[in-house]
């Protein structure tokens, strides 16, 4: 199916289960431990024994020396698959260092061998036999040595994007000329995804078709890349990945613990499964990369802007990209002169990539606390220098609207629930006992990404609708919203729907990633979906153009047959795939937020502590209410960790991530997250896809670390621009205790 | 983790004995700790001697004042006692402070007395670490040191003792007793139990080889208000950035040790005496001395807040 015009009315628009919060089907799995997770296929294939991946001691450099013998002869071992086994393995399209193979060290913790055993414990036990011997050369490891970087263009690798250079009216003219100005600096640390379940994979050989049962947020990506790095058809490969324990971006592409579980088998004669052990995915996977950005605001007297300049520095492996960090800043606030520009400095720590909301997640942060600094010069309240500054339409290109923007709605929705009014411009005046109190808001934003998406809808004489399509389930909801729209759209129950996912033997989907799952699969869903409904009218002697699909009955013309009935003499099949046409390109597609929050900082120790959040959200049609609040508050948490806590420690010297453990990388606990209040307002977007659907994964995330760091600013009247906002940053500039 | 032998003791004598009979042997109670380290291959006993059934887990009160604390009493049983909760408020804020409740009901009182730095890079065997394996160096030193100690570090380990419980049993003059594998008795003050680490940071305590805890005493009560303020970037489960363990007298006067700023428990008598002249007076002589290493230097100011919030909280009961 082409999506190419704006979708009119269609059985979605029912929302007889659509829209409606509905618990996840996949919930009675999950909470009694029988939806397996891919270390615990234990029952997939006999006989798998364990790999332990080696990761390099060294960031630069070569590896001189492995000796394997002692690892081999240890008990229980069965392979040692040594890096200076073999020739680097090809890089596939999405890989910027290289996964394994050739004695070169590009980044700490490159995985350098893998070792097989019988048990978890003799494969550990064997890999630290192996002595590695290294000889290292010197790295680049400071961001900010390289402030002259050259400009680099590019996208994220989810979608969001950026110019090297782009520039709208005369920025320099408009600047210097402007009554008000700010000019400030702000940094972000390099990031992790510390999602709870690790790169995980179980590899076995049949000849040479090879089969994968892993842990990946985009089968098809996968299929691709794995083959591609194994020098292998991917005609020979199945991966299968039902069940996900997050990834955050971070499972996006293939990584050391699918390619080594292949090789490992391949090397054992059996099948192995290999995780990564929590240090490794610090320094051997990918990360979000740190930005150093400067914003230049200028403004008349009326609070309008007239000058935004936004350019951003973050820096990546040789042959890596950017960070985003500028994407949101070409589309969020009106303002005749703007200056966008990106720069990559080429550093040799490990390799940066996709995380939640990349571009936008950092840019935000500063940006957003940019615009609090600004309404506080105007003296304006920064709700309303916010409103005063929408733009409903492309600012770079005035012709071309948004489908739908209610930023301004969200902005005063979330103000008049949260009670904005009570908040005290000045900062530092405000007092609970020993308590700093403040609040503080920013807007979210995030783009919404098209992307093809297939699925296979078939209706069998038991009246049962089975879905099948290689869309990932990373702990959303996936299975439960394409459940309610084959329900919707075939007119049954949903417990009439069965719903099979992550296997790359189904429709190629459009994956987890950029928030652009929710909308692109459930599209692909309807898109199967009418295929089969013309199907079951034809197999009914109905005629498909006027058939009614409501409780397991098509009817049409008078006549009604039950759906199990049209079945009888073999199932019915509806395959497609939605595909989309230029209306992304006639109008910008975008989900908006604001987030609103309280943040108390103790006067005496600085510690920071949150009191209540809100986020209010315009995204499309919320498919589920229930689940999309679910990722709205898991982001709002991951945004006071951003805000407040998390940070890979880079030793400039030594070129790697030191606090490799979650007890050195510090993610929120409960205690840290108090009450989060969400909101979706009523929004149906038809330029979208037929399911008028958007995202609200990474636009929960967007701007919530700002809101944050603006009501520490708000509390304390400390501004802390770099993040996290720790308690040492402010602590001897916190206002006298009386 | 390397292949171990195991058995499990009927007596502290016998347990103790075992451990000094067998090369590279270590004691196992509850295990959060040295468990994590064999997994990294950070410590590698050949033996254990699992402890766990000894009769060490009771709390008794000692005539004439005071109670002795069997050394496999966990943490949780500890901090809910009704007597350390009354008599000995401090010590039952500082267990809660620390860990997680699963972990509080494994952990044991010696064994959260022995535990190890969590200096990241003492973690990370690729690195050099003069405690892990003594003359390689100290990576730590002009690196990473937000975490680590500004004061009674040496210039071959910055590392910081990372434990609450046993600041709250140094401000409270607790005593370690020990078994030796002769069967000979020894009652260590706690002041004197952790080590310093001067030129030889593998050395943590002064427990001799084979010597085992059998049980922490305390003191008759010191009345007071007691306090444990911990300070950190996570509202839980983290180490302390700064701690404070404080008893505080109505007149002002009282006793103080410091947490996450040295590689011990932090207490000096001068402070101690200065409780009355405000926290500038208190850190000043605490804190004498101070080796910040760059990155950590706002702990000094911070123990120094921390002291002041104890204070103000004290004035106003």
């Amino acid at each position: 199916m082409k999506f190419d015009a704006p979708a009119g009315a269609n059985p979605i628009d029912k929302l007889r289960v659509v829209g409606r919060p509905t618990d996840r089907i996949d919930g009675p799995r999950k909470t009694t431990g029988t939806a397996p997770y891919a270390y615990e296929r234990h029952d997939v294939v006999p006989n798998q024994a364990y790999g332990y991946v080696v990761g390099a001691g060294i960031a630069k450099g070569r590896l001189t020396r492995l000796d394997v013998s002692a690892a081999k002869s240890a008990p229980g071992v069965l392979a040692v698959v040594s890096t200076l086994d073999m020739d680097r393995l090809p890089l596939s399209k999405m890989n910027t260092a290289s996964l394994f193979g050739g004695a070169e060290i590009q980044h700490y913790h490159q995985a350098i061998a893998l070792v097989v055993a019988e048990t978890f414990e003799q494969a550990r036990g064997a890999a630290f036999l192996l002595h590695p011997e290294y000889q290292a050369t010197p790295g680049r490891f400071d961001l900010q040595a390289h402030e002259d970087a050259p400009l680099v263009g590019g996208s994220s690798g989810e979608g969001s994007g950026g110019p090297k250079l782009d520039r709208v009216g005369d920025f320099d003219m408009a600047f210097a000329q402007a009554s008000v100005k700010l000019d400030q600096r702000y940094t972000t640390p390099d990031e992790s995804h510390a999602m709870m379940e690790p790169h995980a994979t179980i590899a076995a050989w049949d000849g040479d078709r090879l089969t994968i049962w892993t842990s990946n947020q985009m089968i098809a990506w996968n299929k691709r890349d794995l083959a591609k790095t194994l020098g292998m058809s991917p005609d020979k490969l199945r991966v299968d990945s039902p069940f996900i324990g997050g990834g955050f971006g971070g499972k996006l592409f293939v990584r050391a613990d699918s390619v080594l579980a292949a090789l490992g088998a391949r090397a054992a004669g059996r099948p192995v499964k290999v995780a990564l052990t929590r240090p490794l995915i610090f320094n051997n996977t990918t990360h979000r990369p740190a930005t150093m950005q400067r914003i230049r605001l200028g403004a008349g007297r009326d609070g309008r802007l007239v000058a935004i300049a936004h350019e951003s520095l973050s820096g990546d492996l040789p042959d890596g990209k950017p960070e985003t960090a500028v994407a949101q800043t070409k589309l969020l606030y009106a303002g005749a002169n703007r200056l966008i520009s990106m720069r990559l400095a080429t550093l040799d720590l490990p390799e940066g990539n996709a995380m939640r909301a990349p571009g936008e997640a950092p840019g935000l942060m500063a940006l957003e606390m940019a615009m609090d600094e600004m309404a506080e010069a105007l003296d304006m309240d920064p709700v309303r220098f916010r409103i005063l500054n929408d733009t409903q339409t492309d600012p770079e290109k005035p012709g071309r609207p948004f489908s739908q923007r209610q930023l301004v709605e969200c902005l005063r929705t979330g103000a008049a629930r949260f009670g904005w009014d009570r908040r005290k411009p000045r900062p530092g005046t405000v007092r609970d006992g020993r308590w700093l109190v403040g609040m503080g808001v920013s807007a979210g934003f995030r783009n919404n990404l098209l992307q093809p998406s297939g699925a296979r809808v078939r209706l069998d004489k038991r009246g049962t609708v089975t879905v099948e399509t290689d869309m990932t389930d990373i702990g959303t909801g996936s299975y439960t919203i394409i459940a309610q729209t084959a329900a919707e759209m075939m007119g049954v129950e949903l417990d009439q729907v069965v719903v099979r996912l992550g296997d790359s033997d189904f429709p190629a989907s459009a994956g987890s990633g950029g928030q652009w799952g929710a909308n692109n699969s459930t599209s692909g869903v309807y898109a199967a979906c009418v295929k089969l409904r013309d199907a079951v009218a034809r197999a009914g002697g109905l005629d498909p153009d006027r058939a009614e699909f409501s409780g397991g009955r098509v009817a049409a013309g008078g006549r009604s047959i039950r759906l199990a009935d049209a079945a009888l003499h073999g199932d019915l099949v509806g395959d497609d795939r939605i595909e989309y046409g230029s209306l992304a390109k006639q109008y910008q597609q975008s989900t908006f937020a604001a987030h609103f929050v309280e943040a108390a900082v103790d006067g005496f120790t600085g510690e920071v502590r949150l009191r209540r959040m809100l986020a209010v959200c315009a995204a499309g049609r919320i498919l589920n209410p229930k689940t999309a609040r679910s990722q709205v508050i898991g982001a709002m948490t991951m945004g006071a960790g951003g805000a407040l806590m998390e940070e890979l420690a880079v030793d400039k010297r030594r070129g790697f991530f030191v606090n490799h453990d979650l007890a050195g990388y510090e993610v929120p606990v409960h205690a840290d997250i108090p009450h989060q209040d969400v909101v979706f307002l009523p929004e149906a977007d038809p330029v979208s896809s037929p399911m008028k659907a958007k995202g609200v994964g990474e636009l929960g995330l967007c701007g919530v670390a700002a809101a944050i760091a603006n009501a520490v600013y708000n509390a304390t009247g400390v501004r802390v621009r770099d993040y996290p906002v720790t308690l040492d940053k402010h602590l001897q500039r916190l206002p006298e205790l009386a | 983790m390397k292949p171990f032998t195991y058995e499990r003791a009927d007596s502290p004598a016998a347990a103790a004995a075992a451990v000094a009979r067998t090369p590279g042997a270590k004691f196992i109670a509850g295990g959060t700790n040295i468990l994590d380290l064999m997994k990294l291959q950070i410590e590698t006993p050949t033996h254990l001697v699992d402890v766990n059934r000894l009769a060490l887990d009771r709390i008794e009160d000692i005539p004439g004042g005071g109670v002795r604390i069997g050394a496999l009493v966990r943490n949780t049983a500890l901090a809910a006692d009704r007597r350390i909760r009354k008599h000995y408020g401090v010590l039952s804020r500082a267990i809660v402070a620390g860990a997680s409740g699963q972990l509080r009901n494994k952990a044991t009182t010696a064994g959260n007395l022995l535990q190890r730095t969590r200096c990241p890079y003492f973690y990370d065997t690729a690195q050099p670490c003069n405690k892990r394996a003594p003359g390689s160096g100290c990576a730590a030193i002009g690196g990473i040191s937000r975490q680590l100690a500004v004061i009674g570090a040496s210039d071959h380990c910055i590392a910081t003792y990372p434990g609450d419980m046993a600041v709250a049993m140094r401000v409270l003059d607790a005593t370690v007793e020990t078994v030796s594998p002769d069967g000979g008795t020894r009652a260590i003050p706690i002041a004197d139990f952790h080590l310093l680490p001067g030129d030889t940071p593998q050395k943590e305590n002064a427990l001799r080889p084979g010597e085992l805890i059998t049980a922490v005493t305390l003191p008759a009560p010191l009345g007071g208000r007691h306090f444990y303020q911990k300070v950190r970037d996570r509202a839980s489960y983290a180490f302390a950035l700064v701690s404070v363990a404080a008893v505080i007298h109505p007149d002002g006067s009282g006793r103080v040790a410091l947490g996450g700023v040295a590689p011990k428990p932090w207490r000096v008598d001068a402070a101690d005496a200065a409780m009355k002249h405000g926290s500038r007076a208190v850190a000043e002589p605490l804190l004498a001395g101070a080796r910040p290493a760059g990155d950590n230097a706002f702990k000094l100011p911070l123990a120094e807040r921390t002291l002041a919030l104890v204070m103000s909280e004290a004035k106003a009961a």
